[in-house]
């Protein structure tokens, strides 16, 4: 494998883990609350359908990202009224939301376009296109350094970019705020929480709902940026490879960058199978590729590669002493 | 807290469930601009009104009856498995192997090796998320979760490269020998007077009745039954009784996963006749709303997957013969875990405000 077809791996890998980052980061301010979200998928899926709708209807990607994360949070706030308020099961509320996103996001596409379900093919503003960043050309004499920063930091759409500052920021929020320290404790100990006089369901309420921007972002970047508009399930499970990627990271915003990093660059090679036989001189099938974050996470879980020990609050209603 | 009922707890909560399921559902489909009633009207026609259309809807029954079971059986041992969908995959796997490569004289003997290869393949499927909870401490929906794509991987895998047959375009195995072909339900005696038109339905759905006989009885007549219930009520009661937990988490994940796979014995041998990529088709996930509806009895499961039959070919002629895209049945299928499932709660506090005035207040507690 030479040099250009490493840089391109890179730049695909980046490409395929930003959805990835954004979900895993979305499911982790829900999980660390103490809120199991197994229906990251299903908002994903909804923001990638209004989102590639509405960029179509206005001509702006920027309106299609804003009606994306409407979508995605109303899906968001149903999972918090039933698994907060009404203290339902929140692995079934996931479920039945997934069922839901994938059904409703295909009747809904099929009724305003009657494209079998898919929303119109996107182009020029109705897309978020790549961006060259400053000195991406100049810079590219630079042996080494400079064909990195031209080909892998550079050009990719403006939500790949927001994509990594979400990670410093939640990091940031996580451990240095306030809100990020009573996020965490909600997690591990509401009763606790709730004691020194604040809100487990207001903390829990606005987790799920950041949860449902992030899935916004990451579903309006499946459709306004990584391809061209809405196809049917076109999120294809990978509201379940960030779900597995935040349990390999153990529920930590760093680390979970690597973890959607590295599932990135496994989705990246099973695209390029010439590759991984140049590399390896044997035919590795695809869909090993594709099951490799699983199977990664399970040994995780199995405890054979570090612990992954979850919120310890998590999918258990609080009900508040009276 | 207030409480409702038995009656009420029984019936009606699933009941008003099901019709806010339908309210919403009629709502979806007046907002796309078609007509609720007429919808309703093409799924009772569609899938009840002719002998065809009951054989449709009994064979989804019989696939709905086994996936619902096998969430029934780990739910009363504490465990969500939500893995049907791989266990259901792997389950094919084994008919598919039964049929391929073991010379059967006649269906009966197909059926019966089909069945234990099935049930092998699903419960082994299991095996790993249950022993991975009961050793490792891992959480069993997620370790599910995962098999359940590991399990679409291999299968893919097993399927383009491996059982293909050469010259072949789509991932499917060969066809099984005639001698595997379960008899339709029109081809039995007796039954044929009522179908007298070719219908999916087959033998395999008095297999599904008998294993939901088979469950009540193991759960309430047995005292591996009263164990596994005594655990998921409370794991600590039972470690104290001398419940082994690793063998209960075993042993109910095991058969759990069995049921899942006895599914493909319907889909697989008794309609394919050959194993197709993606062989479940979401019928794992909808075992989780039967066995909602269900409450988790076996009797409950079967008309509960029943009504799930009835929607699933009821869908399927909306998507044939209305505007309505078959996906609509989905849509249906979410609402209805949503509020049987997750918002369970919210319809318990509506019907305990409407019960509020005709109880009796009992002295001292008012």
């Amino acid at each position: 494998m030479d040099y250009d077809t490493l840089l391109q791996l890179l730049a695909s890998t980046v490409r395929l883990a930003t959805p990835l980052i954004l979900a895993c980061i979305a499911g982790l301010y829900s999980e660390r609350s103490g809120i199991f979200d197994i229906g990251l998928e299903a908002k994903m899926l909804v923001a990638a359908m209004c989102s590639g709708a509405v960029a179509y209807a206005s001509g702006s990607a920027w309106v299609g990202l804003m009606a994306g994360i409407g979508g995605s949070m109303v899906f968001a706030a149903i999972h918090g009224v039933a698994s907060i308020t009404f203290r339902g099961n929140q692995l079934i509320s996931g479920v039945a939301l997934n069922f839901l996103a994938s059904g409703i996001t295909v009747l809904v596409a099929q009724s305003l376009f009657r494209q079998g379900g898919r929303t119109p093919p996107l182009s020029g503003d109705a897309r978020f296109n790549p961006i060259d960043l400053p000195g991406a050309d100049a810079l590219q004499g630079v042996p080494i350094l400079g064909p990195f920063y031209h080909e892998v930091v550079s050009g990719h759409s403006i939500l790949v970019y927001a994509a990594f500052a979400v990670v410093v920021l939640t990091w940031w929020v996580l451990s240095r705020t306030r809100f990020g320290l009573r996020l965490r404790a909600v997690g591990e100990n509401p009763a606790a929480v709730d004691t020194s006089g604040i809100s487990v369901t207001g903390l829990r309420y606005a987790a799920v709902m950041i949860t449902g921007v992030l899935c916004g972002l990451a579903g309006a970047y499946m459709a306004t940026a990584l391809q061209a508009g809405f196809g049917k399930e076109m999120t294809a499970g990978r509201g379940y490879i960030a779900l597995a990627a935040l349990i390999f990271a153990k529920w930590r915003p760093v680390a979970a960058l690597w973890a959607c990093l590295l599932f990135g660059f496994f989705q990246a090679l099973a695209l390029r199978p010439d590759v991984v036989e140049g590399v390896l001189h044997f035919k590795v099938p695809g869909p090993f590729l594709d099951a490799l974050p699983y199977i990664l996470t399970v040994l995780v879980l199995a405890g054979f590669v570090g612990k992954a020990i979850p919120p310890r609050a998590g999918g258990q209603p609080y009900v508040k002493e009276r | 807290m207030d409480r409702l009922p038995r009656w009420a707890d029984v019936v009606l909560v699933p009941l008003v469930s099901l019709l806010l399921a339908a309210i919403i559902s009629a709502l979806v489909i007046l907002s796309i601009g078609e007509d609720p009633w007429a919808a309703l009207k093409v799924m009772v026609e569609g899938s009840l009104m002719t002998g065809l259309g009951w054989g449709y809807t009994l064979y989804y029954t019989t696939s709905f009856i086994f996936t619902g079971l096998a969430v029934t059986l780990a739910f009363h041992a504490g465990l969500f498995n939500i893995g049907g969908e791989g266990q259901v995959q792997l389950g094919g796997l084994g008919v598919a192997l039964a049929c391929l490569y073991i010379p059967w004289p006649h269906w009966s003997l197909a059926l019966v090796g089909a069945t234990l290869g099935a049930a092998a393949f699903g419960a082994a499927w299991a095996a790993i998320p249950a022993w991975l909870q009961a050793k490792r401490g891992s959480h069993i929906v997620i370790t599910t979760i995962m098999f359940n794509y590991i399990a679409a991987s291999l299968l893919v895998y097993l399927l383009v490269d491996v059982l293909r047959p050469q010259g072949e375009q789509s991932p499917a195995t060969a066809r099984f020998p005639a001698t595997t072909v379960l008899p339709r339900l029109n081809e039995v005696p007796g039954l044929n007077l009522i179908f007298t038109d070719k219908v999916l339905v087959n033998v395999t759905f008095f297999l599904a009745l008998a294993m939901a006989v088979a469950v009540w009885a193991l759960l309430w007549r047995t005292r591996l039954g009263y164990q596994i219930r005594a655990f998921g009520k409370s794991e600590s009661a039972a470690r104290y009784a001398g419940i082994n937990p690793t063998w209960i988490i075993m042993v109910a994940m095991l058969m759990s996963g069995a049921l899942a796979g006895m599914m493909s014995v319907n889909n697989t041998m008794g309609e394919a006749q050959k194993l197709l990529a993606n062989s479940a088709a979401g019928a794992g996930f909808i075992g989780i709303a039967v066995a909602l509806m269900g409450r988790n009895h076996p009797f409950g499961v079967v008309l509960a997957a029943f009504l799930f039959g009835f929607l699933f070919q009821g869908g399927a002629e909306l998507g044939l013969w209305t505007k309505i895209p078959i996906e609509m049945r989905i849509v249906v299928q979410g609402l209805v875990i949503l509020f049987t499932g997750a918002l369970d709660m919210m319809v318990r506090m509506i019907l305990i405000r409407l019960f509020a005035p005709f109880r009796r207040v009992k002295p001292g507690t008012a």
